[in-house]
């Protein structure tokens, strides 16, 4: 078995509550806009995702844009969906990216184009993400590519899953989820949390499952400063839950990023306190410029040191 | 059957052009018949529609019609080749193998499409018809309850549904039954959802059109034929 190196994975390893974070790529060609955004979050986070043409929109390609923000010295998570490649596509850009040496992956099917500005594009989807995790899974672990041609040198990659307590048919997402971690899931992010009480449940479900005994579970957090920024998750995005009362509570705040800050840490806390949590995954859509202050009031920072 | 829909009259007319005398609209008898796009009915009513139109911009345009049982049969096509030679162009409200079938037949004529071929569907109701079947080359319905993942998801999915399933719906639209949804409940009524467990590998897309056009001989038939 190939010996992997991720410092996500040794801190996980290590025990440590994980702090993993998000970053948009440009729409556009700008090395500096990644360099700007992964200066201010050195140091108060563990990893960092960088989407995949997320809502299917054309960006900056995001094993481009990881490399990018690792040389500023940043651990990076690439997504990678399955939206847009085929298996050819999809194993090159995998083998690509291990050889810049990017470490972590987060595979995903992929948002629906339709969501995005070219609703008239073709899609692929010949992968779902269980599919996509199984073959990096057996690139990884034995070298082997979808195709059966074994590889001299294999990828390393520590390999992560989404998970969506929100979504439905219950029962059938936990199927998928043990899936997941059959085909050789190591780590989960979770889709961002505004329910807490269907998350404690749906974590009491994963428990008892014993998904959290074969994976890293990290809860997904999406800082907010706007309440119509909540209405439009809760209507338009894909799978989220946004109940009322949170909505009602941004409303009324006065200061309104605060508020969300606020709101923020007060789910961290909660979702620390979650058995079988092991980290937090913060997604600030458009403010990522707050997530160093909410990882330090949520009493996060600094960072443990893990090689 | 396929299910198409007809294209909007000025589309027809600007494929039409300038450049000609006389039209033949042939509808197509079996599948645009039921999905009301391309049988007679349909026919004559946008021949009436054209008539009216180029009698209304002083053009001295014969049009005629004809409804064939299956445009997809030489055997069918075969009957209209008088009325074929004497237009100048076929319009065909058939689906598109209806039209390129006349032109295997016809290579010197214009053949033009009257109809956008939608997909293989079923009817719900009058007027109302819904995706159920791709013709991917290799039939997964027994593995699914008999509802398929890869005409009804919009991500084709076979381990289960995306993160985007809601209330039973797509998260593409609403209105689009979740066919995991669907596919699990029918597992629980079942009592089979332990079937769905297992990890599905990626679909072979060889006996789809990826492996290029395809075509399908029936071996046994051409052997009993020579014996």
């Amino acid at each position: 078995m190939t010996k992997k190196y991720s410092k996500v994975k040794n801190m996980l390893d290590a025990g440590h509550f994980v702090v993993c974070s998000e970053m948009g790529p440009p729409i556009g060609a700008d090395p500096e806009f990644i360099k700007k955004k992964a200066h201010y979050l050195k140091g108060y986070v563990d990893g960092v995702n960088v989407t995949d043409n997320q809502t299917a929109i054309v960006r900056m390609s995001s094993i481009a844009a990881a490399k990018l923000a690792m040389d500023e010295g940043l651990e990076m998570i690439i997504q990678v969906t399955a939206r847009d490649r085929n298996r050819i596509s999809l194993q090159s850009d995998i083998l690509g990216a291990s050889a810049l040496g990017l470490r972590n992956i987060l595979c995903l099917t992929g948002d629906h184009q339709s969501f995005g500005k070219d609703p008239g594009s073709k899609n692929v989807f010949e992968l779902g993400s269980v599919q996509l995790i199984k073959a990096v899974t057996e690139m990884v672990d034995n070298g082997i590519l979808l195709n059966g041609k074994v590889m001299e040198v294999p990828p390393k990659m520590f390999i992560g899953g989404a998970a969506n307590p929100f979504a439905d048919p219950f029962e059938m997402q936990m199927i998928k989820m043990q899936k997941k971690v059959n085909a050789g899931v190591e780590f989960f992010q979770t889709q961002a949390i505004y329910n807490i009480e269907k998350f404690e449940y749906w974590m009491e479900e994963v428990r008892k499952r014993g998904i959290d005994q074969n994976s890293y579970i990290l809860a997904g957090i999406l800082p907010t400063r706007s309440a119509k920024a909540l209405r439009m998750m809760k209507k338009y995005v894909a799978g989220m839950d946004v109940p009322d009362h949170v909505i009602k509570r941004m409303d009324q705040a006065k200061d309104k990023e605060k508020e969300g800050v606020k709101m923020a840490v007060e789910t961290i806390q909660r979702v620390k306190e979650i058995k079988g949590v092991r980290g937090v995954h913060l997604m600030p859509v458009a403010w990522e410029e707050i997530t160093p202050t909410v990882i330090k009031e949520a009493s996060l920072y600094p960072r443990p040191e893990v090689e | 059957m396929i299910v198409a829909k007809q294209k909007k009259v000025n589309e027809v007319i600007d494929m039409l052009g300038d450049d000609f005398n006389s039209l033949l609209i042939v509808g197509c008898g079996t599948c645009v018949t039921v999905s009301l796009a391309g049988g007679e009915r349909e026919v004559n009513s946008l021949a009436e529609i054209l008539r009216t139109y180029y009698a209304n911009n002083n053009r001295d345009v014969k049009i005629e019609t004809e409804t064939v049982k299956r445009q997809c049969d030489f055997e069918y096509i075969d009957q209209l080749e008088n009325l074929i030679k004497e237009n100048d162009i076929i319009l065909s409200l058939a689906c598109g193998i209806g039209v390129q079938h006349i032109v295997e037949r016809h290579q010197d004529k214009i053949v033009l499409p009257g109809l956008n071929t939608s997909f293989y569907g079923a009817t719900l109701k009058i007027g109302e018809w819904s995706e159920r079947c791709i013709g991917c080359g290799e039939c997964v319905l027994d593995q699914y309850f008999g509802i398929c993942p890869i005409a009804r998801c919009s991500k084709q999915l076979l381990n289960g549904p995306c993160g985007g399933s809601q209330n039973g719906s797509c998260e593409v639209d609403p209105d689009i039954d979740c066919a995991w949804e669907l596919i699990y409940d029918r597992a629980v009524k079942l009592d089979k959802l332990e079937d769905l467990i297992n990890y599905e590998p990626p679909k072979n897309w060889e006996v789809y059109r990826d492996g290029g056009p395809r075509t399908l001989i029936d071996q046994e038939y051409h052997e009993d034929r020579k014996e």
